[in-house]
């Protein structure tokens, strides 16, 4: 049995958790939910001994335990099965067992085989062990990591999100195997935000919101208990003006897209200039595959998309960005900042063309005037790198061109207080007026998709499954959409 | 005819020793993560090395216990400063080749043309007798054993010891290393000194017996690069790596032979024809792997056969090679 | 504490200490190797000097080396800048000259020397492209394909320099029948040198400082080469600047090439390269990819590399001593370098942690 007392985790002035507390019982499933940045994976972490809490206690059937670290942790028999789990994929899975226990000179590769055969078999698993580990699918490297840490000696295992980006039926596979593991005795911690999983799982289920405990439940749930848990009505402010969308402009038909994680329904979607559209949806529904697919920056398997009358189908990014199509992507600094180039060295570059001569001037006024209208706390000299992650968000909104026709964000304020993402938006929602520039943008927040955008996009597992204009949409729907609840609406 | 095979089987066994030596070295180097382009001074200054040492004492053992700690020293000296302290491990190889190839004739010069030990005949008692194979594989010395030997053991190591799987994870993830407890900067500094000791048998391979002497030129200038390039076109596994070393020297003797039948056509093709033969080779591989993979979609359908080929063939590099790792 | 720190980082920090440092230990480490082989080092370093600084003919011989190795070297920046390891560039130098020669050979009008300069150029730049492509398009490593293509460069030209260009009667290692008197490169003025060369590398010098430093050409190059992906959301072509780094490169060792067959050597022959190109290498990497400081490091290497010609004749060492300080010092630099950076993010964590 295991009891968190009074966890708390603080980053200086951000407080990440507060307070929270929870007992998992021996041999049951207990689910931690709550919307993205919540505090559920930070929780998880601490109890997994990758990072350490700044106050609190946590007591394995009754004893102080310190999991200071992560092999403390794994040695008091709590193992992590991240979503991306840390492995070896060049290496057979044979392999990637082995690696991490002691060994004397010789691999008992025989020994550890029989170990591995008759774990996977009591789990309802089926894996090859001289297959590389990249032929695995996501599900299968799960698999094999439960597997793994299972023949570690692991009697609390901890699930983060580990339904995103596997298939149904290895999903059901790995619903059986906790099934059988909660039967073994072993304690399982599972945390997700899909009530699905939930209903049909868990023993127990608590709800964090914003780092702090929101509500403790048992078997059977009531799905709207946990709804309006996890999605209270907040203060929302009233909507701003929507006012009325002009001509349709962009269009997609019947588009298909993957990316090898998620694949794309197939989708069909009219944008009008002026309109601003908001993406909902879990992470790894789509909404990012779909922005991307709309900026020309992934290939269409099939479909098409037309601007105006201009087929932009299978054309390279290039061809969009000079008809109007911006792109500003979600990772900062992978994919839409240079490290080691300043403020004023991006402002130059970008698009600069084919232009060879650059004047310095030019480049460092244009630069003051982004830094002051979009209160970036930098000098045009400083590199990208030093500015903080609110800072270079805003950096990045500064580059955009200054009238496109369609302006495509991924998750534009991540990381924003909220007085800089109100900021933002009011830049944001003003070019659309006055230019009829056409917004689309996926977010997290509930509350942000319904106080700026004009109508709702709710994808899951790929699938488009709810448009609507969000005046005409309640939030309890929303969420159940979100959530993957179908209900005909 | 028989004796026109005998012939070049035994000068292919023969020849690859050196090659050899490096290749597998640097195989077991590049495995745990590193890449040590050092590897063509190196073996230069390792033949020197092991020329003045059995000069010096008369034995044949001491300069192969010289090269062997020469080489470890040079390759410790890029372990040391690429994997602790950071430097790109490229651009200190590199470095370090050129200096030890100065460094080589620079020491070397006052040994040019002097007699010096050679490496004995060692023919295998009775398997020597056996016809075609015992001329062709167990007549020659020590040095040319153990390579074929170390063919076997390294493989051993890698596939069937704890030490072998660290070193495997080491290249491939150390992060994921890190995090089970291995200690991954420790292991590649392990193996990229036994590889740089192993090319230092190699370099005295060069010098006791293969092209025996010292000279300037001495005539193992170029393995170093040849190595390295094999190595990659082995797919970093020692059996293949093995099989491209002899690959080369065979091309490299019937080279020798072509230039008696086709006088017309000049040695430098034959021996410089590996080189785009491998690339070549490389090229279609990478471009067929990538048209089939379009094909291929899922790993358990109707293609899954081929994909297991492709898997075979195409051989990537150890995930993290040439790339720093910060615990 | 952080006081101390601070003071001890700062002094690491400064430029003149590294270089202290550096040159020190160069000059103990060759000492102690001088020394080893039982030769004066202070003789050594003065007939060093003397030899490459001493005479206008010295001088001159210098400057021949100094010309080509500046060439590949500022060509190096190019490729250095996008992120490449141009290794191919000693069989691009190769093929610059070859490609210079065929047109020697071709023609015997004036008209030759243009074609064969623009012949080098192109022939350089081409083999620089095909290592680009078979690294972009075919998969196949940097490193590998680099080498793979000096070796088939050096084959090539022992072809034929054997086999179709030999000279009448003994085909030899000595190369090929000589160019024309009237393509030779005018030996002028008390350095015995053409000014067309010298004005080629000041010219070459002068334009690379302004396209990289002063134009954007330099800023897409460094873009490009350090995220790709964030380039093109910017506008840029990455792919583009990639092919116009290797061309340049690849072009600029060609030129290499050229000067050696019309100014050093008026012929073809087997090491027409002369290690210049890895030697290039190591004047880019120890001038911090740094166009402004190449010229300078460049004469320095050439300096030794003359200066160590006569090392045999008067002291019985070998003349490869001139390699031995040129990889010490950059092996030095580098060792230095990654301590002091080191000590700089050691500061910088130990900033974060006492501002919590």
């Amino acid at each position: 049995m295991i009891q968190l007392i009074d966890i708390q985790k603080t980053y200086g002035s951000l407080r990440a958790l507060d307070s929270v507390s929870l007992t998992v019982r021996e041999g049951s499933i207990h689910a931690l939910l709550g919307e993205n940045g919540a505090g559920k994976s930070t929780l998880m972490k601490i109890l997994s001994g990758f990072l350490p809490r700044t106050s609190g206690r946590i007591l394995l059937s009754g004893r102080d335990e310190d999991l200071g670290s992560p092999e403390k942790a794994l040695a008091a028999g709590i193992g992590m099965l991240y979503q991306e789990p840390m492995d070896f994929p060049q290496l057979t899975v044979l392999d990637n067992l082995m690696i991490g226990r002691s060994h004397g000179f010789f691999l008992q590769k025989k020994h550890i085989l029989l170990d591995f055969l008759k774990i996977s078999d009591e789990l309802g698993f089926c894996l090859d062990p001289d297959l590389p580990l990249r032929r695995l699918t996501l599900g299968e490297r799960q698999q094999l990591e439960i597997v793994r840490l299972m023949s570690l000696g692991v009697r609390v295992l901890i699930l983060d999100e580990p339904t995103t980006g596997i298939t149904d039926v290895q999903k059901s596979a790995l619903f059986t195997c906790l099934s059988r593991l909660r039967e073994l005795g072993k304690s399982v911690i599972l945390v997700s935000h899909k009530l699905e999983d939930v209903a049909s799982l868990c023993d127990d289920a608590t709800v964090l919101r914003q780092g702090k405990v929101s509500g403790h439940f048992s078997a059977p749930f009531q799905s709207m208990d946990l709804l309006r848990c996890m999605f209270p009505e907040s203060q929302s402010p009233v909507p701003s003006d929507h006012h009325e969308p002009g001509n349709p402009f962009f269009f997609l038909d019947d588009v298909m897209a993957s990316d090898g994680r998620v694949s794309l329904k197939p989708l069909s979607l009219r944008i009008c200039s002026g309109e601003v559209l908001g993406l909902a949806g879990l992470e790894g529904s789509g909404q990012e595959l779909f922005l991307r697919v709309a900026a020309g920056l992934e290939p269409l398997r099939s479909g098409s998309i037309t601007l105006d009358d201009f087929c932009l189908s299978g054309r390279p990014f290039r061809e969009f960005s000079s008809r109007g199509v911006a792109f500003v992507p979600g990772s900062r600094m992978e994919d839409g900042l240079i490290s080691g180039l300043t403020l004023a060295e991006h402002v130059a570059l970008n698009r600069s063309g084919g232009s060879l001569f650059f004047n310095k001037k030019h480049a460092l006024d244009r630069t003051r005037q982004a830094i002051r209208d979009f209160w970036i706390k930098a000098k045009p000299d400083s590199t990208v790198d030093s500015l903080s992650g609110g800072n270079q968000q805003r950096f990045l909104l500064s580059l955009l061109p200054d009238n496109p026709r369609l302006l495509l964000l991924e998750n534009p304020t991540r990381g924003l207080d909220h007085d800089s993402t109100l900021a933002v938006w009011t830049i944001l929602l003003d070019r659309c007026r006055t230019s009829g520039t056409a917004l689309v943008f996926s977010s997290p927040e509930l509350d942000e998709i319904l106080q700026f955008a004009d109508r709702i996009l709710v994808f899951f597992q790929g699938e488009l499954i709810l448009d609507g204009l969000c005046r005409d949409l309640d939030r309890d729907a929303i969420g159940s959409a979100v959530a993957g609840m179908r209900k005909s609406f | 005819m028989n004796e026109v095979w005998m012939v070049i089987l035994s000068g292919v066994v023969a020849g690859s020793c050196p090659v050899l030596f490096a290749a597998l070295g640097e195989t077991l180097s590049e495995k745990s993560g590193v890449i040590n382009l050092s590897l063509d001074g190196c073996i230069l200054l390792c033949a020197l090395t092991a020329f003045v040492a059995s000069y010096h004492t008369g034995s044949v053992m001491a300069g192969f216990a010289a090269a062997a700690l020469t080489g470890s020293l040079v390759s410790l000296v890029l372990g040391l400063i690429s994997i602790y302290l950071g430097v790109s491990q490229v651009a200190l190889g590199f470095v370090l080749s050129l200096l030890c190839r100065d460094l080589a004739y620079f020491f070397g010069n006052s040994y040019s043309r002097v007699q010096g030990v050679e490496v004995a005949h060692w023919p295998v008692p009775w398997l020597s007798s056996i016809p075609v194979i015992g001329p062709s594989f167990f007549q020659h010395n020590l040095a040319v054993y153990l390579s074929i030997m170390c063919i076997v053991l390294l493989w051993f190591y890698s596939e069937r010891t704890g030490a072998g799987l660290s070193m495997k994870a080491a290249g491939e993830n150390p992060h994921a290393s890190f995090a089970r407890g291995g200690r991954p900067r420790l292991v590649r500094l392990y193996h990229v000194v036994a590889g740089g000791a192993l090319a230092g048998i190699a370099g005295a391979s060069f010098s006791l017996f293969f092209k025996a002497g010292w000279g300037r030129p001495q005539g193992c200038e170029g393995t170093g690069w040849i190595a390295l390039a094999l190595v990659i076109f082995g797919g970093w596994s020692f059996f293949r790596v093995a099989l491209g070393c002899y690959l080369f020297s065979l091309l490299q003797i019937v080279g020798v032979f072509m230039q008696q039948h086709f006088v017309d056509i000049p040695a430098q093709v034959f021996q410089v024809a590996p080189f785009p033969l491998m690339i070549f080779s490389l090229a279609l591989i990478h471009v067929y792997g990538r048209v089939s993979q379009r094909v291929i979609m899922e790993p358990h359908g109707p293609f899954r056969f081929l994909s297991a080929f492709f898997t075979k063939v195409t051989h990537p590099a150890p995930a993290h090679l040439g790339k720093h790792f910060e615990p | 504490m952080t006081l101390s720190v601070s003071r001890v980082s700062r002094f690491l920090n400064s430029p003149g200490l590294s270089l202290c440092l550096v040159v020190f230990s160069v000059i103990a480490f060759v000492s102690a190797v001088l020394a080893l082989s039982g030769v004066a080092p202070l003789e050594t370093f003065r007939l060093l000097v003397q030899g490459s600084l001493g005479s206008s003919v010295y001088l001159g011989h210098v400057l021949k080396t100094f010309i080509p190795l500046t060439l590949c070297s500022m060509g190096l920046v190019y490729t250095f800048r996008i992120g490449l390891w141009n290794i191919g560039i000693e069989g691009q130098i190769i093929a610059g000259a070859l490609g210079g020669f065929a047109f020697f050979r071709l023609f015997d009008t004036w008209i030759a020397f243009p074609l064969a300069l623009a012949g080098s150029f192109v022939a350089g730049a081409f083999l620089a492209l095909m290592s680009g492509l078979l690294k972009t398009r075919f998969g196949v490593h940097e490193i590998f394909a680099g080498l793979g293509l000096n070796f088939v460069a050096q084959g090539f030209t022992l072809w034929l320099i054997f086999g179709p260009w030999k000279r009448p009667g003994i085909a030899s290692m000595s190369g090929t029948d000589p160019i024309a008197d009237v393509f030779f490169l005018s030996e002028k003025g008390p350095f015995a040198l053409s000014t067309f060369a010298i004005v080629l590398v000041v010219v070459v010098f002068f334009l690379s400082w302004v396209l990289i430093r002063q134009t954007l050409i330099g800023l897409k190059l460094h873009a490009s080469g350090t995220n790709p992906t964030a380039s093109r959301l910017l506008g840029l072509r990455p792919s583009l600047s990639l092919l116009f780094a290797l061309t340049v490169c690849g072009g600029l060792a060609g030129l290499a090439g050229f000067f050696q067959v019309t100014g050093v050597y008026h012929r073809l022959i087997p090491s027409i390269s002369s290690g210049y190109g890895y030697l290039a290498i190591l004047v880019v990497l120890l001038s911090r990819y740094d166009i402004r400081f190449v010229p300078l490091i460049s004469f320095f290497f050439s300096c030794l590399n003359v200066g160590s010609i006569q090392l045999p004749m008067i002291l019985q060492i070998d003349s490869s001593l001139s390699g031995v300080i040129q990889g010490l010092v950059v092996l030095f630099f580098l060792l230095v370098k990654s301590m002091k950076d080191r000590s700089v993010q050691n500061q910088v964590s130990n900033r974060e942690v006492s501002d919590e």
